[in-house]
């Protein structure tokens, strides 16, 4: 297991939450039925950061539907940016870049990393997705 | 004194379970004027109806009340036993203690009281109803079908076959609809035009069939078996029995527009042959292409004509008919590709519509059935299929599925495999729906024998790359993105209702539903009926299906049509509107509420009430301020009494 998954387990069980808590607060936080996706898999096809994810968007949906911590330990909702690609194309009118927030939030919330942009190097910011290091710094400013 | 008896139905426990059925019946025993009540487990059962039947002898009794489910359902049941026991069958009434109280309450007794008082209510109605009769209609024994597709043509031909009289009216010069446009059809393979134009033959020469084409139905009026249809038979410049297929007419004229059977495709003159098996077998003058004919700007065709078929004088045509009953069968478009922007559909000239390609491997389509590529004219080696264009997408779309897209998709790949055996052929699906007789062996021999491609996931884009177009799709069982070079993407496109079914429905009173398609009268009992007596619908203009579908509800309409025209005399229900000459004051009141324009105030200062047209709502009664008119057996004071006691009111 690589370290970046390791560690990305180990936050997920700090979460101290259940699947299915997970899924009912990504719905609430979203708006969005997880369950209205029938898998046509057309935000995959049309996701521009869709090679760096762990899981495809329409994996990640999966996942959730199936109550799996894949869901939330998979890299998918750092890499999303948030284009709304995906949401703009959903057929089912599922607004996937809402849910990847959700999920986004759900960490964020919790408070666990505490980021300082000083105690970041070059190499660190250069590296790190932009939407984590913008969704870190966002819950500084409530 | 009345001498009335009630039956209280439990319909097993779906009015037993919150309706006392016992109490109800105790409580109307000692209702004024009952002197019979009981309940029982169903009504509508032999038994239930030999109940009805002794008791009616029995107690000698004047009138009935069956407590039970939606009159809808078993009114006439239960009026068929009491005319049998010798009781006039409109001193029958039934009380809807099911739909009305025991499936929307839960609390026992509430529903208990209130299933009492209905069948108190019922009982008061009752009491008032007088003998009645049933109005015999005579009616006329000819037939109108709208639509002169596989659908529209079986009907027309089986009720041709039944003795009666047809006109089948086409909005196109030429019979056939979509299914003359096929290459083959699924599962057998079969030539479209080899099975289709036997039938438009057998149409078009058929001693009961008037055959009306590039016609229009613009105005109905009247009601089942006496209908009033006006249809509008537009020019077609061109003299049918004239016409001798020369086609120097073709050649001269100097107009090209895009022809609409090879689904703009390739491109035809003005004056025109529809198709070479078109029926009526003639050239036909495109009014809206043509230079002009009134005034003559071109005349070039005319000039070339031989035989004098072509006349610019000739005029729309208001043509009036009486028929007995009306099938609908008008078929479908495909859905704009134009709103599948994100695919290029209506752009890129090599993104094409299902019906684009069924006309491009057509042997003697534009292409003479070797596949190229409409921009360049290249070869086609690679195909993406698209499933679900416009299809299951509440999104932005439609939401329905179109039903027949999963099985010519497979047969398309296996078309394209056949002329051109070293091709690739990707099919994007998100599920494979093959649900007809024949057709899920026939999809997956295809797949596994042709080793075509099938990815399940669906395609979001397709992007123009000048020499080639790039399909970017999701392997969603494999998880992975991909990006697919092609030579021709083909979409297949929803169903959609054909243009102008909106309106014609308007024009023939029935409805719509939600996507536009014909609605039913009941999506499963009556699958072919309107709620409009006397107007059926067949085929694709119902809902998306496949050409045994069509055929099924063409004969399907036949044969509810046959019903209404063979009968000797059609029956209408005597409970109807009548007037009270004595209190009409000729005010007109009733007249201009009657939405069934059945009552005229008549040169005696009267109203004048049409049995036959009126369908005894009740409107023109509410409406009289005089109190003149009444519909029978619902006269004010029935209704008076029924209200008092509906509202606790005691006898």
């Amino acid at each position: 297991m690589t370290k970046a998954k390791q560690t990305a387990q180990e936050e997920f069980a700090l979460l101290e939450l259940s699947m299915d808590e997970i899924v009912d607060k990504v719905e609430e936080l979203s708006g969005e039925n997880v369950f209205d996706c029938y898998q046509c898999g057309m935000c995959s096809a049309g996701c521009p950061l869709a090679e760096e994810m762990d899981l495809l968007p329409n994996q990640v949906l999966h996942a959730l539907q199936m109550k799996d911590p894949e869901a939330m330990s998979a890299n998918s909702m750092w890499i999303c940016a948030s284009c709304y690609t995906c949401q703009v194309r959903c057929p089912k009118g599922v607004d996937l870049a809402k849910v990847m927030e959700a999920m986004r939030q759900i960490y964020l919330r919790k408070r666990m990393d505490h980021v300082s942009l000083d105690g970041l190097s070059h190499r660190e910011i250069r590296r790190l997705p932009q939407i984590a290091i913008v969704a870190s710094f966002r819950k500084k400013t409530g | 004194m009345s001498r009335i008896g009630v039956f209280v139905c439990h319909c097993g426990m779906n009015i037993e379970e919150t309706v006392d059925t016992r109490l109800v019946a105790k409580t109307l025993k000692e209702y004024p004027g009952v002197v019979h009540a009981e309940d029982y487990d169903y009504m509508c059962s032999e038994i239930g109806q030999q109940k009805i039947r002794e008791a009616i002898v029995e107690h000698n009794l004047d009138g009935v009340v069956v407590a039970s489910c939606t009159p809808n359902m078993h009114q006439e049941t239960f009026r068929n036993a009491a005319e049998e026991a010798g009781l006039n069958r409109y001193r029958l009434e039934v009380a809807n203690i099911r739909e009305q109280v025991s499936w929307v309450h839960s609390d026992r007794q509430v529903a208990t009281e209130k299933a009492i008082r209905m069948a108190r209510a019922a009982v008061e109605k009752v009491r008032g109803d007088d003998d009645l009769e049933p109005i015999a209609v005579e009616h006329e024994t000819r037939c109108l079908v709208i639509g002169g597709g596989i659908s529209g043509i079986q009907a027309a031909v089986d009720v041709a076959n039944s003795g009666h009289e047809v006109i089948l009216v086409e909005k196109d010069p030429s019979i056939g609809g979509h299914m003359a446009q096929l290459s083959v059809t699924f599962p057998t393979l079969d030539c479209a035009q080899c099975i289709l134009t036997p039938r438009m033959v057998e149409a078009s020469r058929h001693p009961n069939i008037e055959l009306l084409t590039y016609s229009e139905v613009v105005k109905v009026a009247g009601f089942m078996g006496n209908y009033e249809v006006t249809i509008r038979k537009n020019p077609t410049y061109v003299d049918t029995d004239k016409c001798n297929l020369c086609d120097k007419c073709s050649e001269v004229c100097p107009v090209s527009v895009k022809e609409e059977f090879n689904e703009g495709l390739s491109e035809r003159k003005a004056i025109y042959l529809p198709f070479e098996q078109a029926i009526p077998s003639s050239y036909v003058l495109d009014e809206n292409a043509c230079l002009g004919v009134k005034p003559i700007r071109c005349g070039l065709c005319q000039d070339v004509c031989d035989v004098g078929a072509i006349d610019y004088d000739m005029a729309p045509e208001m043509i009036t008919q009486k028929v007995g009953a009306i099938i609908v069968a008008t078929g479908y478009d495909l859905y704009d590709p134009s709103h599948l922007t994100e695919y290029g559909g209506g752009k890129y000239p090599d993104v094409v519509t299902s019906l684009q390609f069924e006309r491009m491997v057509h042997p003697s389509g534009p292409m003479k059935g070797q596949l190229r590529r409409p921009s360049d004219g290249r070869p086609v080696k690679r195909i993406a299929f698209v499933h679900c264009a416009g299809s299951r997408d509440p999104g932005r779309h439609n939401p329905y599925c179109s039903r027949i897209c999963c099985t010519y998709t497979a047969k398309q790949a296996l078309l394209f495999k056949k002329g051109v055996p070293d091709g690739v052929g990707s099919v994007f699906y998100i599920d494979i729906r093959t649900d007809g007789k024949g057709y899920e062996e026939f999809a997956q021999g295809i797949i596994s024998g042709k080793r075509i491609r099938y990815i399940r996931g669906k395609v979001a884009k397709v992007v123009d790359e000048g020499d080639h177009l790039t399909a970017w799709g999701a392997d969603t069982l494999s998880g992975k993105r991909m990006e697919i070079d092609v030579d021709l993407v083909v979409l297949a496109m929803a169903m959609v209702p054909s243009e102008g079914t909106a309106e014609l429905a308007k024009t023939l009173h029935i409805n719509v539903d939600e996507n536009g398609f014909l609605k039913e009268a009941h999506p499963k009992l009556r699958p072919v009926e309107t709620t409009t007596a006397g107007v059926f619908i067949a085929g694709t203009a119902q809902g998306p299906k496949d050409i045994p579908d069509s055929v099924a509800q063409g004969s399907a309409a036949a044969a509810k049509a046959i019903a209404i025209l063979a009968a000797d005399k059609l029956s209408h229900s005597p409970e109807v509107a009548a007037v009270n000459e004595e209190l009409c004051s000729g005010c007109g009141i009733c007249a201009t509420v009657c939405p069934y324009d059945a009552i005229k105030i008549e040169r005696s200062g009267i109203a004048v009430v049409n049995d036959i047209l009126c369908f005894g709502c009740g409107i023109c009664a509410a409406s009289c301020p005089a109190g003149a008119i009444e519909v029978k057996n619902e006269r004010h004071m029935q209704i008076e009494e029924m209200i008092g006691v509906a509202l606790g009111s005691e006898k």
